[in-house]
């Protein structure tokens, strides 16, 4: 986003000198490797980079960059970094939040951030639990949870991250998940060369509190059968024998076939730049339960005013129109009388 | 009509008058308030205004609840206060008369809307009886005019239907009043042809409307005789009539200006503070960003995102915002970085009261937050003083890198006064040191910055802004360790940067110059004062020395931390009286920070005090 030279940097430049402190084990590690292993790809400075965090086991993120940042409130970062992005359109801003930061506490300026379509790119670490607190239930757990405050289960429907986004007017949508490095580089990459905000969901794995939350969908062993791949422009199969698809039912929901039992025509193909959300919100819908094959990918990416350079804009259009600022002319704008 | 300053010659000529337009919601008493201030101001009175109106955007018609009022007093010598009681009372229908009679002085002079007063009306008013007719106006010089019929007839020719004539009511009251009290007419009809430039109808209704009510006075003996109030021998100068909410706004452009920094402000609309973010939305031209967030919380978010950038970061609000920014002002206490919250006070708790106004949130500023985290406090005064205010409190948050909280209240962001433009250069430029370069070594010898390295005479962090090479680095709500700002949580840290903190604050004070006393120095009884009551206490100190008293008076511009020569300035005087519009909270300060037997002057009633309310607790202190 950075319109200087590309800068040189290598992955040590962008690892701070503070001892990281997450459980062993936790997928965090996984996440944090990927962005400092990708940044000197993006042909960016340290200097121009801003992290901003919330509260939360994924909100210490800022602390282990060696960029500008700010472990700030719970729940508030997307307004905080709102004002870093406005202030300064110049700086590659940054958003690290999780499930309970960003749609519980949080939820009011996350989808305030996306429908401003403000210049950030939020990374929400999503593993269903409360962590830092010690293992309660989050906006994202399935109904039937059983945590330190639901102990005969969790009765509260969950929220759908991606489907939220895509409701707040989102501009980028993307998931991708801790145990694979390469893939999480890809999405970052597109997620910060996107202009306006972009929201990917990780799926992360906490290895304490809910551990092996997403085994049925991301483990090796299952992942061919259980993720599907979208690719823009390709047919949505997936299986280790690409044997299935997504084809869109009659009554206009998506379901997941056997592409040999509807032959491949039927079979969806993948628009992420459709104006419309609608495929994207159906797509963010199909998996409604971990026994069900999940989309991993950019599901959306459309063009639309980014907010910081729209308040700017103003600024400038103001200052052209009525020249050098005059504070003399401001203070008589109202009408003036003398006294002798 | 163009004779009218040969007539005015032959017009009582009065020190000062006290005007109150009262009327319906929908009826346009705020508008004919401003003009008779506007000309007046121009004519050259000093003046002070109370705009006084409901909660509810429309009450229902005719209503006491829907009653909006418009308290202007104009005067020929210097004066602070809208006036205790109103010599006039112009009450365009029986709610109005019902709601604010009360007000009127004895034997003052009461206008009515005659066609207002019919039965109807009168129900909805809670009258039984017609109080023009049923003794209840005893006592007060009634002036009784047919206002809504004679606009529609002096409409009728301009071909205005009766319907929309009706509407133009108020500028009948303005013309006869101008009449009245000898104001300039040539101002209004040109403000009038500008204003509704846009709908020749509406130009044309109204200028008929204002000439009917001038020539009413002007032709009938029902006013009798004519008054006026010459013009104030005001210092000279070039003079702007000014409300408090446009004074903070300039006044926090020219903070940017002085510093050289782009000021940012996250508002979320709230009563009475929404102005000053309308009026800075429009100064886009001074490089001002405004953000209208999603919440209070939000707004103060983008404040402090701002200033991380390093931007003058300001959010706007009233006590309910406040609260609910609580836990952000904090976060601004730990990473010790600049920042304005401006709170514009209000009726509480809760909802309270939007529109009314109230000094209560003085606790909640220099306490309501979680854990040890003082900010400086700092108070305006006046409409005028506001732009003063602002500018202190941008000079205080740049030098200590601190959150600065800024009360004012609805009755100064409302009110009007004329403010004699200051000269701009005299104001010292704010300077604002960015860090640019690191300031210390690592255990391996390397050159490293550090955020929490103080300057030694100050206590102020440095600031050092995105973008700049070499000074990356992280701040949080954790408890950072002194020096490296790394997170710490050993015991013997945690103390030592409260202690740090604290002394920042603290030494704001070293600042401030030796506090003013006013009026008698050597009396036995002192007043102190913050806030709007500046004006009431003014009037009433003037008025006990005039009638031979001795009265101190000392008004506090930082309310917190309080003036180091305060405690020894207050404990020469053998009584301290604080009025406040809460139940003590100065008072309790005071006493708790200099053990001495302050008394309170309480007034929580949605209303600022009135001269004599003060005037005669200094009395009855006096007798004791």
């Amino acid at each position: 986003m950075s319109d200087t030279a590309v800068t040189l940097t290598t992955k040590k430049d962008w690892a701070s000198d503070q001892e990281v402190r997450w459980c062993p084990g936790c997928g965090d590690y996984g996440i944090l490797q990927a962005v400092q292993q990708l940044m000197p790809e993006l042909g960016v400075s340290p200097e121009n980079t801003v992290f901003v965090s919330g509260i939360g086991c994924s909100s210490r993120f800022p602390y282990y960059m060696n960029t500008y940042g700010m472990h700030s409130i719970h729940g508030r970062a997307p307004a905080i970094a709102t004002g870093v992005a406005t202030a300064r359109p110049d700086l590659d801003v940054w958003v690290v939040t999780g499930d309970g930061d960003g749609l519980s506490i949080g939820g009011n300026h996350l989808i305030h951030a996306l429908r401003r379509n403000v210049n950030l790119t939020i990374l929400m670490f999503n593993n269903r639990i409360y962590g830092l607190t010690k293992g309660q239930y989050s906006p994202t757990s399935y109904v039937g949870k059983v945590t330190k405050s639901t102990p005969f289960g969790s009765i509260d429907p969950p929220f759908n991250p991606l489907a939220v986004a895509l409701g707040a007017e989102a501009s980028f949508v993307a998931r991708t998940h801790d145990l694979d490095r390469q893939h999480m580089m890809e999405i970052f990459k597109e997620a910060h060369a996107h202009r306006g905000a972009s929201f990917v969901e990780i799926y992360q794995n906490c290895n304490v509190f809910n551990d092996g939350q997403f085994n049925n969908i991301t483990k090796r062993s299952v992942r061919d059968d259980m993720m599907i791949n979208l690719v823009h422009g390709e047919k949505i199969t997936f299986g280790s024998e690409v044997q299935k698809g997504v084809m869109m039912g009659e009554d206009g929901v998506p379901r997941v076939v056997n592409v040999d039992d509807v032959g491949i025509d039927r079979i969806l193909v993948h628009d992420r730049y459709h104006q419309s959300p609608s495929l994207a919100f159906a797509l963010a819908r199909l998996n409604q339960d971990d026994d069900t094959p999940t989309p991993f990918g950019v599901f959306r990416e459309v063009e639309r005013p980014e907010y910081a350079s729209e308040v700017s804009a103003q600024v400038a259009r103001a200052s052209e129109k009525s020249g050098t600022p005059d504070l003399g002319a401001l203070l008589r704008s109202n009408g003036t009388w003398m006294v002798s | 009509m163009t004779d009218m300053i040969d007539r005015a010659d032959e017009a009582e000529v009065l020190d000062r008058l006290v005007i109150r337009f009262a009327g319906d919601s929908g009826d346009g008493m705020q508008l004919t308030g401003d003009r008779f201030t506007s000309v007046s101001a121009s004519f050259g009175n000093d003046l002070s205004t109370f705009p006084d109106f409901p909660a509810e955007i429309r009450a229902p018609a005719g209503t006491v609840n829907g009653v909006s009022s418009f308290q202007v007093q104009i005067s020929d010598h210097d004066i602070t206060t809208p006036g205790d009681e109103p010599n006039v009372l112009v009450a365009m229908n029986p709610a109005a008369l019902k709601a604010d009679l009360h007000r009127l002085e004895q034997g003052g002079t009461l206008i009515v809307n005659l066609d207002a007063f019919d039965e109807r009306n009168l129900e909805k008013a809670g009258y039984t009886t017609n109080p023009i007719d049923d003794g209840t106006v005893a006592g007060f010089r009634l002036i009784k005019v047919p206002m809504t019929s004679l606009t529609k007839d002096a409409c009728e020719p301009h071909g205005v239907k009766p319907r929309d004539a009706e509407r133009s009511k108020n500028f009948f009251a303005l013309g006869l009043v101008s009449f009245m009290y000898s104001r300039p007419i040539e101002p209004t009809l040109e403000w009038i042809a500008d204003r509704f430039a846009k709908n020749e109808q509406v130009v044309a209704a109204n200028t008929a409307a204002f000439k009917a009510g001038f020539h009413f006075g002007e032709t009938t003996e029902t006013v009798g005789h004519r008054y006026e109030v010459r013009p104030a021998t005001l210092p000279a100068g070039e003079y702007t009539s000014i409300t408090g909410n446009t004074a903070l706004a300039w006044g926090l452009i020219a903070a940017g200006q002085l510093a050289d920094l782009p000021v940012t402000l996250g508002s979320y609309p709230i009563t009475p503070a929404s102005d000053i973010l309308h009026e800075l939305s429009k100064h886009k031209n001074f490089g001002v960003r405004t953000v209208q967030a999603e919440d209070e919380i939000a707004a103060v978010g983008v404040a402090l995102g701002a200033a991380f950038a390093g931007h003058l970061g300001v959010t706007t609000t009233s006590g309910p915002g406040v609260a609910l920014k609580s836990e952000t002002i904090s976060l601004a206490v730990s990473i010790e970085l600049p920042m304005i919250i401006i709170d514009i006070q209000r009726g509480g708790p809760s909802t309270g009261l939007p529109t009314k106004t109230e000094a209560s949130d003085l606790n909640l500023a220099v306490y309501g937050r979680h854990g040890e985290a003082p900010l400086p406090v700092v108070a305006t005064k006046s409409p005028a003083d506001c732009f003063n205010a602002a500018i202190e409190a941008a000079r205080i948050a740049l030098k200590y890198r601190t959150p600065v909280i800024l009360l004012s209240d609805g009755y100064i962001a409302n009110g009007s006064e004329p403010w004699r433009l200051p000269d701009l250069s005299t104001y010292e430029r704010i300077g604002v040191p960015f860090a640019t370069s690191t300031n210390g070594t690592d255990s391996e010898g390397r050159d490293v910055f550090h955020p929490y390295l103080r300057d030694p005479e100050t206590l102020a962090r440095p600031w050092a802004i995105p973008g700049t090479p070499g000074l990356m680095h992280r701040v949080g709500g954790l408890e950072k360790q002194d020096v490296t700002g790394n997170v710490n949580y050993t015991p013997e840290n945690h103390a030592r940067m409260g202690d740090l903190r604290a002394a920042k604050v603290a030494g704001v004070a070293r600042d401030y110059g030796p506090t003013e006393v006013m009026g008698d120095v050597d009396a036995d009884v002192c007043i102190v004062g913050w806030g709007s009551t500046w004006a009431a206490i003014d009037s009433a100190v003037q008025r006990r020395r005039r009638s031979g008293h001795k009265v101190a008076w000392v008004h506090l511009r930082h309310v917190h931390p309080l003036p180091s020569d305060l405690g020894d300035i207050l404990r020469r005087y053998k009584r301290v009286v604080v009025p406040e519009l809460n139940r003590g909270q100065l008072c309790n300060m005071i006493r708790a920070a200099y053990l001495i037997d302050a008394q309170p002057l309480s007034k929580v009633a949605g209303l600022p005090f009135t001269a004599r309310e003060i005037e005669h607790a200094l009395m009855e202190g006096a007798q004791s």
